[in-house]
């Protein structure tokens, strides 16, 4: 028996062994000095075509015979999507943005075989000015903490041999030979790692649950349902760094003593679908996964599914239902998924970015981890900052870092010199806050004290020309149909929600309508089953909170001070300004335009439909139409143009 | 009168589990762009589902169309960075040009308007895809030029 154990032993130090000099091979092989031209290959940058740009590069290393002194590698996101497509010449970290295909011909000449940096394609700090040569140094990426994130750029996300080389897997090795499954979890406990795609449950605990649950068979599941519109990064480490997912999976896995995993994935996200279903062959090969993982007696299998297009199923005991097959409808907790899940079986659900920190926890250490961030919030989040704002793009950060540096440091303030008037945070679960609370360092505790949440990271930036009552209307809308409609409070009073909101928008507000919002948040907050339900009211609560001005404006005034909302608006010609050029006379849809060239135009406000075709084409220069808004504006504006009417 | 629908080849792809009802309804809707109803019944037979619970899930979920869908299917984002950059009047600028509303199909079955909630092309916004292929930084203006190109491609 003790023979027989010895021998087993004797295999798996072989097997590490053999791993270990394959890795070290691949490490060798990369080593060398060799250019290489990283093109960011996420989706955004796809949207921006950089298929094209990847083609031509590749054309002109095969038909100038580079292929000995360049390799161009396709990477995930930068995070830096603004700025795509993105490429970044290695191992120098020169960083070109905005490149388009006919552009190659010369990087290749002038970087590649010149060792030249091209002026033109070099990011200008808005600030000072500058040209900045190197990624690390653009301020969008300086004051980021890129633990998670930051391989993106740097591997190929479809070659797993790039993962090994940066270190990967060396942690699935670790705890496999070093530790076991209750070391892992007090690891992961002693981190502070908390869940990441919203609720923020202290992940080591949710673990450890799930472990000392009853029964032989138990399951993972790994989500990317990533539903809230305005959040992105789940799917971007998805696509980017498929095995970091993976290897935290592995790893939680053994811990928690589950020989099945599931990957759920927005269908909406082909890339990512495709990268990690790749990344999963990968690593039945190196057996990472499958029977006996590295010889030790463990096996663990992953599959993907995706979902078909409903919200809910982002939703722990929703997600299980659409993964048997059913609908997605949530079911009361107790008992949790942790006790009773997927098919009855104790079930471990965790977020993509969840599972990626899993890696780095074990590798550096839960000290070394637990030093980042604040007291009740560990680490970094992977926000998405999208919106009214400079630079749109993903940004990974310490925790407590406060919204401003975010917003003026990271993302470059708000663009067109248009003052901020709120960030919106957790999606349609999450809230509207204001300006004054700009500084408050965020992590779980303080965004939930603010009204909003951490949520699975969206940050929506919006500037004064967004309507809050419209942004409230906008996410109560989403949640209303995305509602799967099991429980009243949800059903039925997240429409009446919507029905009193679309009444202010229109003018048709009631003095009531406020007290009335409140107490059916109230109701629809306490007594609804899910997540869904019980967020749902946020985005109202939030604003009502901060922006009750706006709601009393619309209500009491029928005006919209952001001038957005259609019904209460009107466009106006500005006869000092209007040069007669005819565009927007050509251009309205309705022909509620009168005038002849070169003279003052007049728009109808009768057959006028509001459509803003006359705002959007009107030069720059000229600027003369404008958009006016509540009762004394618009009467100002009828006297005037009754009296040029009867000259 | 529906073509002649086969679906063995999909059936044969997956086991004869409940489970493996929705992705049997993806791997359809991918081979004949909608959820024809024959293929339904053969698929209830298969899995012994009936199909009224079939049609209970494959309805649940946005994904599914029961359609034939479009020859260019015009989707416009309507995600929150979307929307605050002025989507909405996009959106209604389409449906004016197509004379449809959103989820319609133009009459002579060429285009079609659907709505997304967000594609992760933040940084474009606002975000119009026809067949794939992706629009940034939309305006009411961009979306009209739009259309008369599509329906310039099929005159």
């Amino acid at each position: 028996m003790s023979s027989e154990k010895g021998k087993d032993e004797v295999v798996k130090k072989n097997l590490l062994k053999d791993l270990d000099s394959r890795i070290k091979d691949i490490r060798d092989k990369k080593n060398s000095n060799k250019k290489i031209i990283t093109v960011c290959g996420g989706t955004g940058c796809q949207a921006y075509n950089c298929k094209e740009v990847i083609n031509k590069f590749k054309e002109i290393i095969e038909k100038r015979n580079l292929k000995d002194k360049v390799d161009i590698k396709v990477t995930g996101c930068h995070g830096f999507c603004e700025r795509g497509p993105i490429v970044v010449i290695q191992p120098d970290g020169i960083f070109y943005q905005r490149i388009k295909p006919e552009n190659t011909e010369e990087i290749i000449k002038e970087t590649i075989l010149n060792g030249k940096i091209i002026e033109d394609f070099l990011y200008v700090d808005p600030v000072t000015n500058t040209r900045i040569a190197k990624e690390k140094d653009v301020p969008f990426y300086k004051k980021q903490k890129r633990l998670i994130f930051g391989n993106n750029g740097l591997i190929d996300p479809t070659n797993i041999e790039d993962y090994l080389a940066i270190g990967g897997y060396k942690s699935l090795v670790k705890v496999l030979s070093e530790m076991e499954p209750e070391q892992i979890i007090d690891e992961i406990k002693k981190s502070g790692l908390r869940g990441r795609g919203g609720a923020g449950f202290p992940t080591g605990r949710k673990w450890e649950i799930c472990r000392k649950a009853p029964g032989d068979e138990k399951f993972i599941i790994c989500n990317c349902d990533e539903g809230d519109p305005g959040a992105y990064m789940d799917r971007s480490l998805l696509e980017g760094n498929p095995h970091s997912v993976l290897e935290g999976m592995i790893i939680g896995a053994y811990a928690i003593g589950a020989n099945k995993g599931y990957i759920y994935v927005r269908k909406e996200y082909p890339l990512a679908v495709k990268n990690i279903s790749i990344a999963i062959e990968q690593a039945k090969k190196w057996n990472f996964l499958g029977k006996n993982i590295l010889g030790f007696d463990f096996s663990f299998d992953v599959e993907v599914v995706q979902g078909a297009g409903a919200f809910v199923s982002g939703e722990e005991t929703a997600m299980i239902a659409s993964i048997e097959g059913r609908r997605a409808f949530p079911v009361p907790r107790p008992p949790y998924p942790a006790q009773k899940g997927l098919w009855g079986k104790p079930t471990n659900i965790n977020n993509v970015e969840t599972w990626a920190n899993v890696p780095l926890i074990i590798d550096k250490g839960a000290d070394w981890y637990s030093k980042i961030g604040t007291d009740g919030s560990k680490g970094t989040k992977i926000f998405s900052l999208v919106g009214k704002i400079n630079n749109t793009g993903l940004v990974e950060v310490p925790m407590g870092i406060t919204l401003r540096e975010i917003i003026y440091e990271i993302g470059g303030g708000i663009p067109g010199g248009k003052k901020f008037k709120a960030v919106q945070t957790g999606g349609p679960s999450g809230g509207c806050i204001p300006d004054k609370l700009l500084d408050l360092p965020i992590d779980f505790e303080s965004l939930t004290e603010a009204g909003s949440m951490m949520g699975s990271g969206g940050m929506i930036v919006m500037d004064e020309d967004t309507c809050m009552v419209d942004v409230a209307r906008y996410f109560l809308t989403f949640t209303q149909y995305e509602s799967c409609g099991k429980c009243v409070p949800c059903r039925i009073g997240t429409k009446q929600m919507v029905e009193i909101l679309n009444r202010i928008v229109k003018g048709e507000g009631k003095p009531e309508d406020i007290d009335k919002l409140e107490e059916l948040a109230q109701t629809v907050k306490n007594g609804s089953l899910c997540g869904l339900g019980q967020t749902a009211p946020n985005p109202v609560l939030t604003t009502l909170r901060y922006f009750r001005d706006e709601y009393e404006a619309h209500i009491y005034e029928k005006k919209c001070p952001a001038k957005v909302c259609t019904d209460l608006i009107a466009y106006y010609i500005l006869p000092e300004k209007c040069v007669g050029c005819l565009l927007c006379l050509k251009n309205c849809p309705v022909e509620a335009i009168s005038g002849e060239r070169k003279k003052v135009h007049i728009i109808d406000q009768d057959k006028c439909i509001k459509c803003g075709m006359c705002y959007e084409v009107c030069p720059p220069k000229v600027k003369a139409v404008v958009k006016l808004s509540g009762k004394k504006e618009l009467e100002e504006i009828q006297k005037k143009q009754k009296i040029k009417e009867d000259k | 009168m529906e073509k002649r629908i086969n679906i063995k080849e999909i059936l044969n792809k997956h086991k004869r589990e409940k489970k493996e009802l929705i992705s049997l309804l993806q791997s359809i809707q991918d081979k004949f762009g909608y959820l024809p109803e024959e293929a339904i019944r053969q698929l209830s037979r298969f899995l012994n589902v009936s199909e009224n619970e079939i049609y209970g899930v494959a309805t649940f979920y946005a994904q599914f169309r029961f359609q034939e869908p479009p020859k260019h299917l015009i989707k416009v984002c309507l995600g929150t960075a979307c929307h605050v950059r002025g989507a909405p009047r996009v959106l209604e600028e389409l449906e004016r040009e197509l004379e449809i509303k959103r989820g319609e199909v133009t009459k002579d079955g060429m285009l079609g308007l659907e709505i997304v909630n967000c594609v992760g092309a933040c940084a474009l916004g606002p975000i119009v895809i026809v067949d794939e292929q992706y629009y940034g930084q939309m305006t009411s203006q961009k979306a009209r030029d739009l259309v008369d190109e599509l329906r310039k491609g099929e005159g």
